[in-house]
């Protein structure tokens, strides 16, 4: 295993008041960039061409693969695309803004000339007939798919280990979790099988696994990405979301699938600000360029519970921000503890649903039977796993007859109460922040036997889906496991559609936080890292 | 449980690979039956009538019917006649080939989201408005849930808690033939949903196809007080709904294709008690006779069982009447409160409806079939007319027409009632289909009462505008059929018809004077039926009995 030989050449912080710089101070490596505006101009200027540039991918992709897994399924045409994106440029035909982009797409993204099972057995070969809006998009914009992404069956977990098919490693350390239910989209971002890739985000499974793999996460706004074509699992919470090694590729990506569906009643019809293009580069930047910005730190995600180093991870990542110019205070969500069996509720609820249409009867999995009940039965125990059976049985129970107002009503009354609580929040601040999670990546099969532990993981993350808010997870810093650094990331909160103040932020503190390369040990040095 | 245990579910294979199912059309599997027939609840009474009376009840039953009285409620299930379905952009058309009409929404694939067709909002505030309904100004869709192989999604979008519209009634003249009389019934509520697909059981029940044609189209669901208590009340409710749903053009409430479906709950109390006694459902209602003819056995039924002391066979059941035994048979036992599990549906936002939206629609209805009614009634029509002519909204829409044109009410009914519709039943037509026009029904009258033409003329021609169209003027221009008024004229043809039969005129003049009817029909030819009669046979009188 790579892991075990090779040491992390970057440090966690020794206190909160320390950047990563005063550990390394001769070797301060860049901060991020952006691999969709870099490669678009060496393609433009023919320093390298598509094919070239995707041949790069897959060649990583084949090498890292057999020890990631993150992928269910790889292309077959990718050179393909990128032979139809260099005739392009050659014939000097108008470029898409995501022209020659290797995307991983998040299995339960619906792509049509591609299975897309959800991870789970159930839909083992399904090929759907259609492209989820959001792939659609990409497409037009000249983006190549690499493939389909591993994920916990159905979205249901928060360490890709619930998947039907493969255990993804994290890039980091193979023997951890990359976190979930995105975590083979956030691996291979990771580990630069992609160059960007799509996730979902119901509890938290966009955030935890780009905290646990060290990589940008966005959960956008619900509402402000169509799910038509993203395989629901709880459809009041569900959004797609982004993953990228920069803000600036996840802004972009953003921009590019966001907006408006005529096939998604739940879309939203605001308008989609170009995200990007309000971003400084960090050399035009003043010393205090978030001046004025008021910041509050949830208390209730730096208490008890939560792994020591995480706080002084999420503390520095607060003083970095007074640095910057904002003003930091604790503010206090008095129904944050609420939001995790609500969500459970929620989730399980609207799954129980969702999931019924898995019955092997038009596609999937069916289990030949004399009688229809058995064939129900047969298919449905066969190909859905058991997590996924747990949260029907959790979400069948909590519908019923004389146990709707006890759970599902009261758990919406909860949701109304985290709504509020978080709009009071923001009244008074323009952005929120905590942890991603309450620690780094823990191993494979640490919780796997201990639901409810790997639940307690989401209490982050929870909230803000059922208040339907966007959400960043950038990269901040490191925790000391016995052999490796594992990557930290905190979360920024904004009120709804206010993707732009927090992709700006986020820029802004990506560019300016010193000392810290997210780069796994497993592929910096083919990138010369 | 019979449609319940399959041995196995068979899909067209396209299905299995839904990627290629567009890619290819399929044929015709099997055969869908077809109807063009459209019911007037007048032709329906006309079967009930027949059909009732060939009923074999228990006779014994008869006489203690007296000391019992029914409760009855009915479902009633309409499909709306949008262009496309509830949620999607799927067409619907009966009898299509199997899965040819179907899309990743309403197949129920991964990753689909259903989304409103406005059509199905305005359709159900129509008909909420129309039931006289309280409107909910914001409702919201709930998901149904249970497992199916006709339910793709393993769950049917419908409302629960909050409908769109409640608490209204449906106003009803009876039929004369069963002794006539106004009835007001209660509704319950109003609530949109959509439908499922069908299940063909095919070769000898080995195994079930799917089809999802149907899955996805917008019904409504009208639920009535328990407020009738007869047979005949029940289908003239239906019959009732069906003319309101025509009226407003908001479906085809065909019962034949399931256009239009009624579930009917039935419990029968002794006169004076107040609690309702075991209800039972009823299904497999196919038609209003037959609506009307399960209910009146299902009584009996009851009622027999309360006079031989065994209420207690009377359970809460789903019944089938069965056409061919002219009976209801247990179809499945009470088996526990259904548990559907509902929940408000998320992938759809809530229902709001703004007053002036509702005004805006209001003031667009049409007259409705009640308001016709009263209408045609003060307008000095009989009982029988009006009901005939109300009851087919194009037959309602002629007459108006053709009124409308200042023709006479009472002509224009006895002209519609009678040759045009005896010539639509023959040949098995709608007042749409035959080539005459209110207006040149309107132009006939006319031409008979300023005595262009003989009513015996018109009669003729009628049958020619029926059949090939044209116009009257046109007509009788082309067919010189201008009535003869001209005395002088007329004379002319009595004196060669009394000069060219001696003999008959002698036997007159000899006191046969039956024989001067003979005399007109002679002149009448002579004249090809053109000479006005009232003049003809006052000229043919003169010369008769002129003494010469």
């Amino acid at each position: 295993m790579l892991s075990s030989v090779q040491t992390p050449r970057l440090l966690r912080f020794q206190s909160f008041t320390l950047k990563c710089l005063h550990t390394h101070p001769t070797t301060t490596p860049p901060p991020p960039h952006s691999q969709i505006l870099t490669i678009r101009k060496s393609l433009l200027s023919r320093e390298i061409s598509a094919v070239d540039l995707a041949g790069t991918f897959l060649n990583r992709l084949r090498n890292t693969e057999p020890q990631l897994k993150s992928f269910l399924y790889v292309s077959d045409v990718v050179l393909k695309e990128a032979e139809e994106i260099d005739r392009k440029i050659a014939e000097n035909e108008e470029l898409g803004p995501l022209a020659g982009v290797l995307v991983g797409v998040k299995d339960n993204i619906c792509t049509s000339d591609m299975p897309s099972t959800a991870g789970s057995k159930i839909l083992e070969n399904y090929r759907p007939p259609f492209d989820a809006t959001a792939v659609g998009k990409m497409k037009k914009c000249g983006a190549i798919v690499i493939g389909k992404t591993n994920m916990d069956e159905f979205g249901m977990g928060s360490t890709t280990e619930g998947s039907g098919y493969q255990v993804t490693a994290n890039p980091w350390d193979l023997s951890r979790v990359p976190g979930g239910s995105s975590g083979g989209s956030a691996a291979a971002v990771s580990a630069r099988q992609c160059m960007v890739s799509l996730g979902s985000d119901t509890g938290g499974s966009v955030r935890q696994p780009a905290s646990f793999c060290g990589v940008v996460g966005l959960k956008p706004t619900y509402g402000r990405v169509s799910r038509y074509g993203l395989v629901a699992y709880a459809s009041s919470l569900d959004v797609i979301g982004c993953f990228g090694s920069s803000v600036t590729d996840a802004a972009i990506l953003l921009h590019a699938i966001s907006g408006h569906d005529k096939f998604d009643a739940t879309s939203s019809k605001k308008e989609v600000p170009d995200f990007a293009s309000q971003f400084i580069a960090r050399n035009h930047l003043d010393s205090k360029p978030l001046k004025g910005l008021r910041v509050g730190l949830i208390r209730e995600t730096i208490e008890g519970g939560v792994d020591p180093d995480v706080i002084s991870s999420i503390r520095g990542a607060a003083s970095h921000l007074e640095e910057l110019g904002c003003t930091v205070t604790e503010v206090s969500l008095p129904s944050f503890s609420l939001g995790l069996p609500a969500y459970y509720i929620l989730a399980s609820s609207e799954s129980s649903s969702n999931l019924s249409r898995y019955d092997g009867i038009r596609y999937g999995k069916q289990v030949f039977a004399d009688e229809l009940n058995s064939l129900y039965g047969e298919s449905r125990a066969g190909g859905l796993g058991s997590e996924v059976k747990m949260r029907i049985l959790m979400g069948t129970y909590a519908l019923s007859a004389g146990y709707y107002d006890a759970y599902y009503k009261r758990a919406q009354q909860v949701r109304t109460l985290v709504r509020e609580s978080f709009r009071a929040a923001l009244d008074e601040n323009d952005i929120l922040i905590s942890p991603a999670a309450p620690s780094a990546a823990y191993k494979i099969g640490e919780k796997k036997n201990d639901p409810l532990s790997m639940y307690a993981g989401d209490i982050m993350t929870v909230n803000v889906n059922l208040a339907g808010l966007p959400a960043l997870v950038l990269p901040c810093g490191f925790v000391d496991s016995s052999s490796v650094a594992l990557p930290v990331g905190v979360q920024m909160i904004s009120a709804a559609f206010e993707e732009e103040k927090l992709l700006k932020v986020g820029h802004i503190f990506e560019q300016t936080l010193q000392g810290c390369s997210f780069i796994p040990p497993l592929v910096a040095d083919e990138l010369g890292c | 449980m019979a449609l319940t245990f399959l041995r196995g579910i068979q899909l067209n294979p396209s299905m299995l690979y839904p990627s290629s199912y567009f890619a290819r059309k399929h044929g015709v599997l099997y055969c869908c039956m077809r109807s063009a027939q459209t019911q007037t609840a007048t032709q329906e009474k006309e079967q009930t009538k027949l059909k009732v009376s060939t009923q074999s009840q228990p006779k014994a039953v008869d006489k203690f019917l007296k000391d019992f009285e029914a409760v009855i409620g009915i479902e009633t299930h309409v499909q709306l006649s949008t262009l496309t379905k509830a949620f999607c952009s799927c067409p619907y058309n009966y009898g299509s080939p199997p899965n040819t009409s179907v899309c990743p929404v309403c197949m129920g694939l991964p990753g689909a989201l259903p989304v409103l067709n406005s059509k199905v909002i305005e359709s159900a505030v129509r008909v909420g408005l129309a039931l006289n309904c309280k409107l909910s100004l914001n409702s919201k869709f709930d998901r149904k849930q249970y497992f199916y192989p006709d339910l793709p999604k393993g769950y049917q979008i419908s409302q629960f808690d909050i409908p769109i519209a409640s608490g209204g009634y449906l106003d009803v003249d009876l039929p004369l033939e069963y002794g006539g009389g106004h009835r007001k019934f209660g509704i319950t509520r109003v609530h949109m949903e959509e439908d499922a697909g069908k299940l063909l059981h095919t070769d000898g029940g080995s195994y079930s196809q799917v089809d999802l044609n149907r899955a996805g189209v917008p019904l409504l669901e009208i639920v009535s007080e328990p407020d009738m208590t007869t047979g005949i009340e029940a289908a003239e409710y239906a019959a009732e709904l069906q003319r309101l749903v025509r009226y407003l053009g908001v479906g085809n409430g065909n019962m034949q294709e399931g256009s239009l479906r009624c579930d009917v709950n039935i419990s029968v109390r002794p006169i004076g008690q107040l609690e309702f006694g075991t209800k039972v459902e009823i299904k497999n209602l196919n038609s209003f006779s037959s609506m009307s003819r399960a209910i009146d056995y299902e009584i009996s039924r009851q009622v027999e069982l309360h006079n031989q002391g065994q209420i207690d066979q009377i359970v809460q059941e789903t019944r089938l009447w069965e056409e061919g035994a002219q009976k209801t048979v247990t179809m499945r036992k009470k088996e526990g409160l259904a548990d559907y599990r509902y929940f408000p549906e998320p992938d759809l936002p809530g229902v709001s409806l703004t007053e002036e939206y509702v005004n805006s629609i209001r003031e667009s209805l049409p007259e409705l079939p009640e308001d016709k009614r009263r209408r045609y009634e003060k307008m000095g029509l009989s009982m029988q007319d009006v009901l005939f002519l109300a009851n087919d909204i194009n037959i309602a829409d002629f007459f108006d027409t053709t009124t409308a044109g200042g023709a006479d009410i009472k002509l224009a009914a006895n002209w519609i009632m009678g040759d045009i519709a005896a010539y639509m039943k023959n040949e098995k037509v709608n007042i749409n289909e035959i080539k005459l026009t209110p207006q040149e029904l309107g132009e006939l009258i006319a031409s008979i009462k300023d005595e262009t033409i003989s009513g015996k003329i018109g009669k003729e021609i009628l049958f020619e505008l029926i059949a090939k169209g044209g116009t009257v003027k046109g007509l009788i221009k082309e067919k010189d059929l201008v009535q003869i008024v001209d005395t002088v004229e007329i004379e002319k043809m009595v004196d060669k018809v009394i000069a060219d039969s001696p003999k008959q005129l002698e036997q007159y003049r000899g006191g046969k004077t039956k024989l001067q009817g003979y005399f007109a029909g002679q002149v009448m030819k002579e004249s090809k039926g053109k000479a006005n009669p009232k003049l003809l046979n006052k000229i043919l009188l003169e010369k008769l009995n002129a003494k010469s």
